[in-house]
């Protein structure tokens, strides 16, 4: 064993390119739990956005076009489950597998002509000055641009969640559909707006496996990250900073047990394999022990307008 | 979710084939995958088999696959296509053994066979090729390649299998490299990209300049590929996009003319349970072309092994050879045996000189 191999300063930064996939599709989801909306088609819309955000970044040269696109096309699948939801009131828990299904078919299908191309570099970002400070800078501040638009859109969302008008009327319509409708609130178009924005996050989060973590094409590449970032919504109780704790934690454990095994480090590897699970679930249940942490009230029930 | 993908699979597979039953004259072909076919590497290669069966018997032969079937769960997507009427069954991963001879019990009529299992039985044939062969055409160039003398290998699982190709890898290595060093890192998947590639960041962060992967996906050669100095070779598929450089040479799995002859078996009512294991000989195992990256004498002694190894005048493991506590396993000259306790099909332990532990499966 020697730990000496491994540097920290490396591995705080593939900790962090490791995590954004999940951070982003968790802080989209967590919008859309908290709209009272649970969609279990995360996994479909990140391997969608995974395809088109590639396919659009190797025919443009730029990858930035290929995030854009990917948001599009995850907030368009979604909308297609919003619809469904919201007006013509299926099941969400059924129509939400029934999204990752097709998301999955539907990628391996845009994909083909894809499979075995390079993808175009994504230029990392030296923030100037910020970058050259001694050991955090090159952590911190050297970083594909993904990275940090991913922690904008969480204090972003943490921001409007908490602190706005429009946010409390979205947790007004989670936490009560009929009282927030007796009040006038558009409850149908609030939730529109929120799977949209999970949808747009989840494609991204795709993107982002499929053009920097990776960076190639691969069918059912996206293997189960979705669900991930499902659980991690839930352990992290709804809360942004907690979604962005659960998130680097668990991609900073899966990095970190790879380093520990490449090292030799005498812990039954089995141990290793299993710790960015059981890490993540009981740092964030042990954060949530005290105070109320349920889920929005009306999270996952049905919505019938009465007049 | 593979769980559900599968069985939604099966459920389509199983409706839309109750028609295809009428046309009682045509065999039908079963594959059951652990990835999905466009993995570009082990499914991939399964796959090409399979469209083989289809050109060599056209009209008198109907295949069908479930692709990304769990091996936790395969009895179910295995007992649909039984029931859908195929004839022949191919389930072609290792996890899928137990339940390919549950599900076997169950249909006397339907013959299936199990890749890289050990468990035969009337209806169930195994077969699996020597990828440990290959193994040593790659320890040879990784041992001669290195510069940091450090090679990463990303294993899947705690299988003979794995085992043996690391194995085979290591003493390859050794012989031509005495300083070489092998880091493994255990992926616990056979099938996931991200966590391939992350595992070859970490071995190459850790000094590796040579990575030999176990896993199918071909992001392990994108990651050497970002990092520029970094030696790859194609697992299971050749990974030919990958060529010149990083990848410098690939074992390639060549299943189509086994899949053409047990289906022809089949069709001429002579299919009997066989265990086949073969190699480089055999063309089972394919040494995919070493790139003009290696050093023309490396390339020239890969080759040479390559052939000793095809012709069988050359063993992958010869002695001596001891296991990694130093007991003996192999003396001066005597070859490994194929079964028994310290054969080939069930090893279970490392050979001298690997600095790490095999996880108890």
């Amino acid at each position: 064993m020697d730990l000496g191999q491994i540097n920290p300063l490396l591995l705080l930064a593939s900790l962090m390119v490791a995590a954004t996939p999940i951070l982003l599709a968790a802080i989209g989801e967590a919008v859309v739990e908290k709209s009272g909306v649970l969609n279990l088609g995360v996994e479909g819309m990140m391997i969608t956005g995974a395809v088109v955000g590639f396919a659009f970044g190797v025919n443009t040269g730029a990858p930035s076009i290929g995030f854009v696109a990917a948001a599009f096309a995850g907030a368009a699948l979604s909308m297609l489950f919003g619809v469904l939801v919201l007006y013509l009131k299926s099941n969400q828990v059924a129509t939400g597998l029934g999204l990752t299904l097709f998301g999955l078919g539907l990628s391996a299908l845009i994909g083909k002509p894809y499979e075995g191309i390079k993808a175009p570099t994504m230029a990392k970002w030296e923030i100037p000055l910020l970058s050259d400070i001694p050991v955090l800078g090159p952590i911190m501040f050297r970083h594909d641009p993904m990275v940090y638009v991913s922690l904008i859109i969480v204090a972003l969302t943490w921001y409007v969640l908490t602190r706005t008008r429009a946010g409390l009327i979205l947790r007004g319509v989670g936490e009560n559909h009929n009282a927030a409708h007796a009040l006038g609130y558009k409850v149908i178009r609030v939730r529109l707006m929120a799977i949209a924005f999970g949808g747009a996050c989840a494609g991204m989060g795709g993107a982002y496996i499929s053009l920097v973590r990776v960076p190639q094409w691969v069918e059912g590449m996206t293997a189960g990250a979705g669900w991930i970032a499902l659980a991690i919504v839930v352990f992290a109780s709804w809360r942004p900073w907690r979604v962005l704790l659960g998130a680097y934690l668990f991609g900073g454990i899966s990095v970190l047990q790879l380093n520990l095994q490449a090292a030799g480090v005498p812990i039954p590897v089995e141990i290793l394999a299993m710790s960015p699970y059981l890490i993540t679930i009981l740092v964030l249940v042990v954060i949530s022990l005290r105070g109320n942490h349920g889920a929005p009230g009306s999270l996952g029930r049905e919505f019938h307008a009465t007049h | 979710m593979r769980v559900l993908k599968s069985l939604l699979a099966s459920a389509a597979l199983a409706t839309g084939l109750a028609g295809a039953a009428m046309a009682e004259d045509k065999t039908k072909v079963g594959f059951i995958y652990v990835g999905p076919v466009g993995d570009g590497g082990w499914t991939y290669e399964h796959d090409q088999g399979r469209k083989a069966v289809e050109a060599a018997f056209g009209d008198k032969v109907e295949t069908v696959y479930v692709e990304s079937v769990s091996e936790s769960n395969a009895e179910g997507p295995i007992t649909q296509m039984a029931l859908s009427g195929a004839d022949l069954i191919f389930t072609t991963s290792f996890g899928f053994m137990d339940a390919t001879l549950a599900v076997a019990e169950k249909f006397p009529n339907v013959k299936f066979e199990h890749a890289t299992g050990y468990k035969q039985s009337d209806n169930v044939s195994v077969y699996s090729a020597r990828f440990y062969e290959g193994r040593a055409v790659q320890g040879h160039i990784a041992g001669k390649m290195t510069k940091s003398n450090i090679i990463g290998y990303i294993a899947s699982f705690p299988i003979p299998e794995v085992i043996r190709g690391i194995n085979s890898a290591y003493i390859h290595a050794k012989k031509v490299n005495p300083d070489v060093q092998f880091k493994i890192i255990w992926a616990y998947t056979w099938f996931d990209p991200a966590k391939e590639a992350d595992a070859a960041k970490a071995l190459i962060e850790q000094g590796a300049d040579v990575i030999l992967q176990h896993t199918d996906s071909t992001a392990p050669q994108a990651a050497a590929k970002e990092a520029g100095n970094v030696v790859t070779f194609g697992q299971a598929s050749d990974m030919s996009e990958y060529a010149p450089f990083p990848r410098v040479s690939s074992i390639i799995d060549d299943w189509a003319p086994y899949y053409v002859a047990r289906t022809k078996a089949v069709m001429d009512g002579t299919w009997e349970s066989v265990s086949t294991w073969d190699g480089i000989g055999a063309g089972m195992v394919g040494i995919g072309e070493i790139s003009d990256a290696v050093p023309a004498d490396v390339k020239a002694e890969a080759e040479a092994l390559r052939d000793a190894l095809a012709s069988g005048e050359y063993h992958a493991f010869t002695g001596p050879l001891n296991k990694q506590d130093g007991t003996p396993w192999l003396a001066d000259g005597e070859t490994a045996a194929d079964y028994g306790d310290d054969g080939l099909a069930g090893m279970s332990f490392y050979v001298e000189g690997i600095e790490a532990e095999i996880p108890s499966n």
